[in-house]
């Protein structure tokens, strides 16, 4: 018997990404314009960076001299394999549960111990420095790893920017709290809002990634839109998404991991493959492949190394 | 009858490894660039997942058969038992080898360390070792050889691989432990019917002469396990 599928959508309905896109920023662009009426500001000066959703594309890439030639992990393993708890606990939902998310407006609170507390808006931000594209490796503590081609500036350009004062040792990092479009913060498997932390001489070093886009487009939400870490040396839960706070402090952060399960989840959680956590380190999955790989110590980003000198990194892990 | 009930018992009980296989293949390009995307980005990952998942249902699953039969009054359901077990066992055995080989890539010395150091591999093997004997002594033969009481007294053995692969899950997760405790809420139900009969079976022993006691016990043991 020939069983004939229904025809639910014609191809022909489908809108094409790009107008779909163009529709919704046709919507902020009016939504702007209003604005802009009002306040008297350029409704040019308003849109750019014209990147606003995600999968747009960025324009103007700087290549980078810390990007790795190693292939890049598939599109769809990094839209489809996230860790957003916000979420969900389960790795292939963010990417549908996060595809209304609201990355704007967008603001980013600086405070703590720096000379400028101010709050800026996230397409302030993104006009700091020029996008540069960084094919980074990304190591999961779970054992499985992917590279990506991120896109973003250092750290250090948001940083120098707030200015901070010398007592400042630490920078924490506050991740969004909204349960109105974050289900998963309904249950607390987690301490709500997420919170992370580097050492102050950790965020200054270049290879720390502000980032707002990848594979040369804006960030999708189930990544971390609008605006993520990425520490590629760093297992990947370091790397926080959807930052909303950026806190200066004299003392360490109680960091999200770190308190729900100290003994697995250190402060500092460089990439070691010879210090254990709830399963052995000593190698990796990349997503795409068979076979394992033997893990790198600060997952082959050897220029970190001096940071942590004279560090028994088997007692600060 | 019954012999066709077993029939599509034992097919029905082979939908979760179909179900993989095509899920892992079915999606699979010519090219295998993405092999396994049915199964999402780490398909090895769902194997395991799915593999543990399947061996504590199967264990649940067979747990349940002595409650059912008393509570349905379809004490024929025991017919079934043993083929259950051994289905547990079966997903045992493929979460097992998942382990072994996507995992460790037949690395024994790996695997030992492993089993010594980490709990939650600790008690999911003691799960997995538990089977061993009971898969093997399940055949008539050995019901006989063994004899009954000393047949069942062995069995029970399931009541500890259970609770240790209930012990597995939730040591192995790392924030969201809901979907193991339901695997436990569950599995504590099962036993709690166990524990009533067994206590109340206990309280008309002391009210009842001695004699009829043994015969009484021979019974019940044999229909409780």
């Amino acid at each position: 018997m020939l069983i004939k599928k229904a025809d639910d959508i014609r191809s022909s309905e489908i809108t094409p990404k790009d107008l779909y896109l163009n529709r919704r920023k046709f919507l902020a662009g009016a939504a702007v314009a209003g604005a802009a009426a009002v306040t008297g500001i350029g409704v040019k000066e308003l849109l750019t960076p014209s990147s606003l959703y995600a999968g747009e594309k960025i324009q103007g890439l700087q290549k980078s001299s810390f990007s790795t030639d190693e292939k890049y992990t598939p599109y769809q393993y990094v839209t489809h394999y996230n860790n957003y708890y916000e979420f969900s606990t389960e790795k292939e939902e963010p990417a549908d549960m996060a595809k209304n998310f609201r990355t704007r407006p967008w603001t980013v609170t600086i405070d703590g111990a720096v000379k400028k507390k101010q709050k800026l808006d996230i397409d302030q931000i993104l006009k700091f420095a020029a996008p540069e594209e960084r094919v980074y490796r990304h190591r999961c503590v779970e054992g499985w790893s992917i590279v990506v081609p991120w896109i973003g500036f250092s750290l250090n350009e948001l940083i120098k920017r707030a200015e901070p004062l010398g007592k400042a040792k630490f920078v924490e990092f506050t991740t969004i709290y909204d349960v109105s479009q974050m289900p998963g913060q309904r249950r607390q498997v987690l301490q709500w809002p997420y919170v992370e932390g580097l050492r102050m001489d950790e965020a200054m070093h270049p290879l720390a990634l502000l980032c707002f886009g990848m594979y040369g487009e804006v960030l999708p939400n189930q990544n971390g839109a609008p605006l993520r870490l990425v520490i590629p040396w760093k297992y990947g839960f370091k790397s926080i998404k959807g930052i909303v706070k950026v806190h200066f402090t004299e003392s360490q952060p109680m960091t999200t991991w770190n308190l729900a399960n100290p003994p697995d989840f250190g402060f500092y959680s460089n990439v070691n493959p010879n210090v254990e956590t709830y399963h052995s380190q000593a190698t990796e999955r990349r997503l795409g492949e068979f076979n394992k790989r033997p893990t790198l110590m600060f997952n082959g980003y050897d220029q970190v190394a001096g940071l942590y000198s004279g560090m028994d990194l088997k007692k600060y892990y | 009858m019954i012999r066709w009930i077993k029939v599509v018992l034992f097919l029905t009980c082979l939908v979760p490894l179909t179900w993989l296989l095509w899920k892992f293949f079915g999606a699979t390009p010519r090219d295998m660039t993405t092999w396994g995307i049915g199964l999402g980005a780490n398909p090895i990952e769902a194997i395991t997942h799915e593999t543990g998942d399947w061996t504590l249902r199967f264990l649940l699953i067979t747990l349940a058969i002595t409650p059912l039969r008393k509570l349905l009054q379809v004490p024929s359901l025991i017919k079934f038992r043993r083929m259950l077990g051994l289905f547990a066992f079966f997903y045992g055995c493929l979460h097992f080898t998942t382990y072994l080989w996507l995992d460790k890539f037949f690395n024994w010395h790996e695997m030992w360390a492993d089993i010594a150091k980490r709990k939650f591999i600790t008690i999911g093997f003691l799960a997995f070792i538990l089977l061993i004997p009971l898969a093997i002594t399940s055949t008539s033969g050995w019901i006989r050889r063994l004899g009954g009481k000393r047949w069942q007294a062995l069995h029970r053995l399931i009541y500890a691989s259970a609770i240790a692969g209930v012990i597995h899950y939730i040591w192995l997760v790392k924030a969201d432990i809901r979907k193991p405790l339901i695997y436990g809420g569950i599995l504590a139900i099962l036993l709690g019917y166990r524990a009533i009969v067994w206590l109340r079976a206990k309280i008309k022993i002391k009210t009842t002469a001695p004699v009829t006691v043994t015969s009484r016990i021979q019974r019940r043991r044999l229909d409780s396990v």
